[in-house]
């Protein structure tokens, strides 16, 4: 299975490698260097290398190259998704998952890839089962561990791995109980030109950030079960209950996860709470072109459109822009030819418009294309899709706890085709 | 090592690599002097007493390894704190050694010791951890320990240490493949293994060290199908992907037959012309097996096994794990009929919404299946739309699949799309789309012109790639109709003024030179062009110029001879030797000299002959002769331990095989097969497979109730046990009507009402609790031939309380909500000497019986004839340990909760008596009480789990229980002298559950009668590693010796043996399997000091009992 990994940096250092078998020279890496170096975008350099005696499987997650050379057969998902559940525990153990911060915690770091995998094949991936055996590193307990010289590995060994709930550790104590479920729906959407959807779906998610003690075994039940189409559910979810019930019932693990993830059937409807109007065009001659962005509410179900942007990566011709903004602020980065009109709240008496001049430099043939715009906006207390969480209860323990649901909408993959 | 190599391998470690020292480093100066004085500072470190010194040492020799360099020569420093106390220490040691324990293999062996004590240790986290540590190290010299300690810890009883045993046969294999035939049979051993931690392991396990022998899996084969559900994520990929190949060997193709139809209207096939030659052979092979099949069976009926796959792996689908998704859809993809295969879809277009590493390999599949199943993706077109922020080679998947799909209904659709994907400014991704238009126009005969006339457009696009690309494409095209198109031909002749791609000039020429007679006055001018050009352009467009030239001189000989024979004279003299071969064959060829051979007569035949139009074809058929989803797939070429996906077989091997001889498991299958999928979910996570049970759709409409109960019994919890059932319904109906409200304020309300409600429950059922307590102990007394009436009677009497004068039926009913009350229980068990109205009230019912032990037994066993009988016969053999092993208390276990069991409570205890159908077998005792308001028919076992080796005898069938009534049962469980639970099935007409029964390692024992010398010659003999010593201070309660035995004999089924001193206390007995002696002495001091002495030749049994005893002892 996995033979060994390399965490690579944006510029190319190997910064960490770890071997669960035999060494193998970090030297193999060059093919990955040619195949970065080929590809312009790090995004486009092929996850799956061939070299004349190992594959290299890499993942990209924040700035960081997750290389992993195999030597046999494999399926190369389970690697990707290992991968990528790895940079999910460093994130999870340190907030985020950067060069600086694994540098500054090798030493967890490597104890962690330790009790990952064993020669190669998995062993404790649960966040749960590894935050017993390693600690995660707070602030106080790393003032704590220098004075007294502590240790930051578990003096007990995990039951969790021998449970039949690996999900979640044991002896669990809060002094207040909360069940948080953040219901999270993200609109993907293309619309062409006029303003038609050419495609729009929902995507949702339900968060969950539960401190409870002991063993509790919760229910949550939707209003409206139907809608969700397609679902896939954390490993905890009962599976035959939503089958037969439509209920989610599940012993959740202890602090943050993901319940499950969904997508709305396709047959509804998908709301789109904003319009654009847009008008982008190049001349042919003067060696310039004019701008003009109106955003406006659409379906907002009465609620009010935040946290609104809009992204465009302009032609490379683009030298840089002259625009005014009725609200907000736009950047222009001229190395990467992004400009970002960052707006803010949608006020729906005075919308926000962006207009002015895109300048080129003269002699270059006028771009082929427009560029698209990704629209980012955020409504709170929404569900678009009308999902509903209609009740949780909670199961097996004695005491009440606090509970709580929020929705958000967000957009996803929104795109407006000019 | 001697100091100058280790500074040597320092100073090539550090300078190979130029990165940044870390900030704790003392000596980041990278002066080899310091780095070597770096190294004496580290070795100081670990050589101090202190643990933090230690510990900051190892941390910094860690952080070395991490960043890739040598740490080689800290080895001798290092390897001596293997045995370090600190466990944080120790862990970092062992990150080292593994890491260069290979290098230095001599001084590795000094650790080795260490792990071998660990082996040994009773704490079943630290026996995994010391064999992960010791199969690690690459040593040959070791291979016969690792042997010796991964087949000990294969039959160990801890599930976690067995996982570990499978995670270490692979690393032997790899160490030493002439170890695989003994491997196998660990492997063999360990795929019987029942529980779910190790089913993952092994087969990854089996999947490295023996693929080929597919026969090992046969008697597993259900068992694994049945355990997928549970098994964690990255173990249901390896099983799923084994099972795969496992179905094609063993099963049927479950498409044979729909494979004629298939083939008659195989309209999508027809896109892909040239599949005909290749398919040909293939389909007739088909067509000939399926014709065979036909003849020789009546129609496909799929194998049981094989659509207990299928139906086991759907709910994977679900999985939050792309791994598993993908795994699941590939064993559809090739194991499933046609018409079920669709259900994969959805979940695949789910995962294209994950990271793009995922995508990519999701959507490399999805093109392979979009050819073959054409149909299953065509719902989801829209979810294959590019976005512009895709990365390239995303995009050019999602493409392919888009024209995978196209078909005469949407290909509008997509050509609009594909209409704005020519504007991208990714010119890469534009010529991909342009090729993908040119087969869309192949495939789809209607769009043919619409596609080449787009094309010609695009002829004029400012980009010169796009140009190029098409007219590569229009090329193909004209090719399959030739004389429609002489307008295009002539346009793009013009184009060869501007365009410079050289790919492009060629296929012009080319296209100019195939269809001279359609422009029979451009091509001669074109020559001419070109001829001008000829030295500056490429090699590719030089060859297609001689062939221009030869073609023209062939057809106009006239206009173009002197030209022809200028380009030749150019091209004899060309750099490139291909343009001079070539240049002297034509000129051989088409100019007619007197020396010319017979083929110049043929020239024209073999310039002018008609070529077939090329087949424009997705570089992804064929590609599912691998296995979706491996990584052979994907690179589109055998990857090292790649297993083939064998062929269905023609004839389906002997299905039997996969019987397994385990009576108990048959009828389990059997049943299976017709039954609603629910009853397959397995049993080995009693907690999930209860609640499961009881969500099936055969459960009333009230799933409040249903849920609470099933949490229940997850939690264990005793005091929602009282909860009553109109209570739970009545706050049921009090949150619907809340449902309605808004949510904040319902929750509010909700807490509210809960509160009061929970509040007023717990007080009756405290109430409750007292007054059952109270009545509990005359009741469970009684033989079931009393009647309620006696029983009240006698409770008050034998009590001398003052009972309440509550009604009779108050008492029953009373009665019924607490039965199952598990703290009332350890006391009807309650010896005479401790309760003396006990046995007053036994001797009321039984004959007397000299054995104080005889009579709970008995009273339990009155209820069924046969058991009653054994209960007699054993009386008299019973006497003889009896009189020497004092009584104690025997504690009782709750098997079914009143809840979980919807009315039906089970508890048991282990009677301490021989078991008289089979010694090897320790008795379990079960109390069965019918709490519900209805009849309880057939109560039986059914479905038994266990560990191999493992027996149970299962109690003879209850059949009726009627409301209110208690039961008693005995049956016999040879637990092999492992603590290991039997899991099975209490069934009654009605429902099953899932229960298990775990002993606690004393009972695992009976007594033995020895004299004291005898057992100090036993304890002779067990001395050294059998015989384990622990100091204690005894409880301030249990400082007599009357207390210590009492105690020990709770703990454990000892007979105490007589000893001279009164300083100690012996105890002596033998395991139920294998008779092995257990001999305890617990020898007592001053002050409550004592020392407790166990010798066993079952060095895990002593352990465990001595942690048993001793907390016996001290609390």
């Amino acid at each position: 299975m996995i033979h060994s990994l390399f965490l690579i940096n944006h510029s190319g250092d190997i910064f960490l490698e770890k071997h669960w078998k035999s060494v193998i020279s970090r030297s193999v890496c060059d093919y990955f260097f040619e195949a970065k170096e080929k590809a312009v975008d790090p995004e486009n350099v092929p996850p799956v290398l061939q070299t004349p005696h190992h594959y290299l499987i890499t993942v990209y997650r924040g700035k960081l190259f997750f290389l992993s050379v195999i030597q046999t057969e494999v399926p190369p998902l389970f690697v990707i998704e290992f991968l990528h559940r790895v940079a999910d525990t460093f994130q999870d153990y340190f907030g985020e998952c950067s060069e600086g911060v694994i540098k500054d915690n090798v030493v967890t770091v490597y104890e962690l890839l330790e009790e990952m995998l064993d020669n190669g094949f998995p062993l404790a991936t649960e966040s749960n089962v590894l935050k017993e055996m390693i600690r995660p590193p707070t602030i106080l307990r790393s003032v704590v561990n220098t004075l007294t010289g502590g240790s930051n590995v578990g003096d007990m060994l995990p039951t969790g791995q021998l449970s039949n709930i690996p999900w979640r550790r044991a002896g669990v104590k809060y002094t207040n109980n909360e069940a948080y479920f953040d219901v999270i729906e993200e609109i993907d959407a293309i619309l062409d030109k006029s303003g038609t959807t050419v495609f729009a779906e929902i995507q949702g998610a339900i968060e969950a950030c539960v401190r409870l003690s002991g063993m509790p075994d919760l229910t949550l039940s939707f209003m409206n079960p139907r809608l969700l189409d397609d679902v896939s559910f954390h490993p905890c979810v009962r599976f035959k209950r939503w089958e037969s019930e439509r209920v989610l019932s599940f012993i959740p693990p202890d602090g943050n996860f993901t319940l499950m993830t969904y997508h709305v059937s396709s047959q509804n409807l998908v709301a789109i709470p904003v319009y654009v109007k847009q008008n982008i065009s190049f001349f042919e001659t003067g060696s310039c072109g004019r701008l003009e962005i109106t955003i406006g509410p659409k379906q907002t179900m009465g609620k009010t459109v935040e946290g609104l942007m809009v992204t465009i990566h302009m032609p490379k011709a683009v030298l840089s822009v002259n625009l005014t903004a009725t609200q907000g602020n736009y950047t222009y980065d001229l190395a990467t030819k992004v400009l970002v009109w960052d707006i803010g709240k949608l006020n729906p008496q005075k919308l926000p418009n962006l207009r002015g001049s895109l300048s080129m430099p003269s002699g270059v043939p006028k771009p082929e294309e427009n560029p698209s715009l990704n629209i980012d906006l955020k409504i709170q207390q929404l569900a678009i899709s009308g999902v509903k969480v209609s009740r949780l209860d909670m199961y097996g323990e004695k005491y009440k706890p606090f509970k709580g649901v929020k929705y958000v909408t967000k957009a996803g993959k929104f795109q407006v085709r000019t | 090592m001697s100091t100058s190599s280790a500074f040597n391998d320092e100073k090539g470690g550090s300078s190979s690599v130029g990165e940044p020292e870390y900030g704790h480093d003392p000596a980041s100066g990278g002066i080899f002097s310091s780095d070597y004085k770096r190294h004496d500072d580290l070795k100081e470190m670990l050589d101090s007493n202190k643990d933090s010194l230690k510990l900051e040492a190892m941390k910094r020799i860690v952080a070395m390894i991490a960043r890739g360099k040598n740490a080689s020569d800290l080895f001798p420093a290092v390897v001596k704190n293997v045995a370090c106390k600190n466990i944080e220490v120790k862990k970092l040691v062992y990150v080292y050694l593994v890491r260069y324990a290979e290098e230095q293999q001599d001084l590795a062996l000094l650790s080795i010791s260490t792990f071998q004590r660990g082996l040994k240790d009773p704490n079943q986290l630290i026996r995994a951890s010391a064999l992960r540590v010791l199969s690690s190290i690459r040593v040959t010299i070791i291979v016969p320990i690792m042997m010796l300690a991964i087949k000990e810890a294969a039959s160990d009883m801890s599930p976690y240490v067995r996982k570990t045993a499978a995670h270490a046969i692979p690393k032997l294999y790899s160490l030493d493949p002439e170890q695989k035939d003994q491997l196998i049979e660990v492997i063999e051993k360990l795929l019987a293994d029942k529980t779910t931690l190790v089913a993952g392991s092994v087969v990854m396990a089996f999947e490295e060290v023996c693929p080929e022998r597919i026969d090992l899996i046969h008697k597993n084969y259900r068992k694994l199908c049945n355990l997928l559900i549970d098994v964690e994520e990255w173990g249901q990929v390896v099983i799923i992907n084994m099972l795969t190949r496992y179905a094609r060997t063993q099963f049927l193709n479950p498409n044979i037959n729909e494979s004629l139809l298939e083939e008659g209207g195989v309209g999508e096939k027809t896109f892909y012309g040239s599949d005909e030659d290749e398919d040909e052979d293939e389909d007739e092979k088909e067509k000939k097996a399926e014709a065979a099949a036909l003849a020789k069976r009546k129609p496909y009926v799929m194998d049981p096994d094989h659509r207990l796959l299928l139906r086991n792996t759907k709910p994977l689908l679900q999985s939050r794990n792309a791994a598993v998704v993908m795994a699941v859809a590939q064993l559809y993809f090739h194991l499933a009929p046609k018409a079920e295969v669709g259900v994969i879809a959805k979940a695949l277009v789910r995962l294209l919404r994950s990271h793009s590493e995922v995508q990519y390999v999701v959507l490399q599949n999805v093109a392979t299946m979009t050819i073959k199943r054409r149909g299953m993706f065509e719902p989801y077109l829209k979810s294959f739309y590019i976005r512009s922020t895709d990365p390239t080679q995303i995009k050019v998947l999602k493409l392919e699949v888009l024209t995978n799909l196209a078909n005469e209904t949407n290909i509008s659709t997509i050509l609009r799309e594909f209409q704005t994907y020519i504007k991208s400014m990714d010119k890469d991704f534009v010529a991909a789309t342009i090729q993908a238009i040119g087969r869309c126009a192949t495939n789809i005969g209607e769009v043919r012109d619409t596609c080449l006339n787009g094309l010609v457009q695009l002829l004029s696009n400012r980009d010169e790639l796009v140009v190029a690309e098409s007219v590569v494409v229009i090329k193909k095209l004209l090719q399959m109709q030739p004389e429609k198109h002489s307008d295009i031909i002539k346009h793009m002749a013009k184009l060869t003024d501007n365009i410079q791609v050289p790919m492009a000039r060629a296929s012009i020429l080319w296209l100019i030179g195939e269809y001279c007679e359609h422009v029979p006055k451009i091509a001669p001018d074109v020559l001419r062009k070109m001829a001008k050009s000829f030295t500056n352009e490429e090699d590719i467009v030089k060859l297609q110029i001689i062939n221009l030239a030869a073609k023209l001189y062939l057809t106009n000989s006239k206009q173009t001879k002197l030209l022809t024979q200028y380009v030749l004279n150019l091209a004899k003299y060309d750099q490139n030797y291909d343009i001079r071969d070539r240049a002297r064959f034509i000129r051989q060829l088409i100019v007619p000299t007197e020396k010319s051979g017979a083929l110049s007569k043929y020239a024209k035949k073999l310039f002018l002959a008609l070529k077939p139009a090329p087949v424009l074809e997705s570089p992804f058929k064929d590609r599912d002769h691998f296995q979706l989803g491996s990584l052979s797939h994907l690179l589109n070429a055998k990857a090292g331990g790649y297993q083939e996906l064998p062929d269905w077989p023609e004839a389906a091997p002997d299905p039997s095989v996969r019987n397994v001889e385990v009576k108990e498991s048959v009828p389990e299958w059997t049943k299976c097969s017709s039954r609603e999928k629910r009853k397959e979910k397995k049993v080995e996570k009693p907690f999930y497979s209860d609640s499961e049970g009881e969500s099936g759709p055969t459960e009333s409409a009230d799933s409040e109730s249903d849920s609470a109960s099933g949490s229940e019994s997850a939690s264990g919890s005793e005091e929602s046990g009282s909860r009553s059932e109109s209570e739970e319904s009545e706050e049921a109906s009090e949150s619907e009507e809340e449902e309605e409200e808004e949510e904040e304020k319902k929750k509010k309300k909700q807490k509210e009402v809960k509160k009061t409600v929970q509040e007023s429950e717990s007080e009756q059922s405290s109430e409750e609790d007292r007054k059952h307590e109270r009545k509990s102990k005359p009741r469970k007394s009684d033989t079931e031939s009393e009647s309620d009436e006696d029983e009240e009677s006698e409770s008050e009497s034998s009590q001398s309380e003052s009972e309440d004068s509550e009604s009779e039926a108050e008492v029953k009913k009373k009665k019924k909500a607490s039965e199952a009350k598990p703290p009332s229980k350890p006391v009807k068990k309650e010896s005479k000497k401790e309760k003396k109205e006990m046995s007053l009230l036994d001797l009321d019912d039984f004959e007397p019986s000299p054995s104080p032990q005889v009579t709970p037994v008995n009273t339990f066993l009155s209820n069924s004839l046969v058991t009653d009988l054994e209960g007699l016969s054993l009386s008299d053999s019973v006497l003889a340990p009896a009189t020497i092993a004092p009584s104690s208390a025997l504690k009782s276990y709750e098997l079914l909760h009143r809840i979980t069991g919807e009315g039906l409570s089970v508890e048991y205890c282990f009677s301490r008596q021989p078991f008289s159908p089979d010694a090897n077998m320790v008795a379990v005792q079960m109390q069965v009480t019918n709490n519900a308001t209805t009849d309880t028919k057939n109560l039986h076992i059914e479905d038994v789990k266990l560990q191999s080796g493992m027996r149970v005898k299962e109690f003879p069938e209850i059949e009726l229980l009627a409301a209110g009534e208690t039961a008693t049962a005995v049956m016999g469980i040879d637990f092999c002298d492992s603590t290991q639970a039997a899991n099975f099935q209490l069934c009654t007409h009605a429902r099953k559950f899932f229960v298990s029964i775990q002993p606690p390692v004393g009972e695992l024992m009976r007594p033995v009668f020895l004299t004291e010398n005898e057992f100090k010659k036993e304890q002779g003999q067990l001395m050294g590693m059998n015989e384990i010593t622990e100091k204690l201070t005894l409880d301030a309660k249990c400082r007599n010796e009357h207390a210590i035995v009492q105690r020990v004999t709770t703990a454990a089924n000892l007979s105490r043996v007589p000893c001279g001193s009164d300083k100690e206390c012996r105890f002596a007995g033998r395991t139920v399997t294998s008779s092995s002696l257990v001999l305890v002495t617990v020898a007592t001091k001053e002050e409550g000091a004592a020392q407790l002495t166990v010798n066993c030749e079952k060095m895990v049994i002593g352990t465990m009992l001595v942690k048993d005893i001793l907390l016996a002892l001290t609390q």
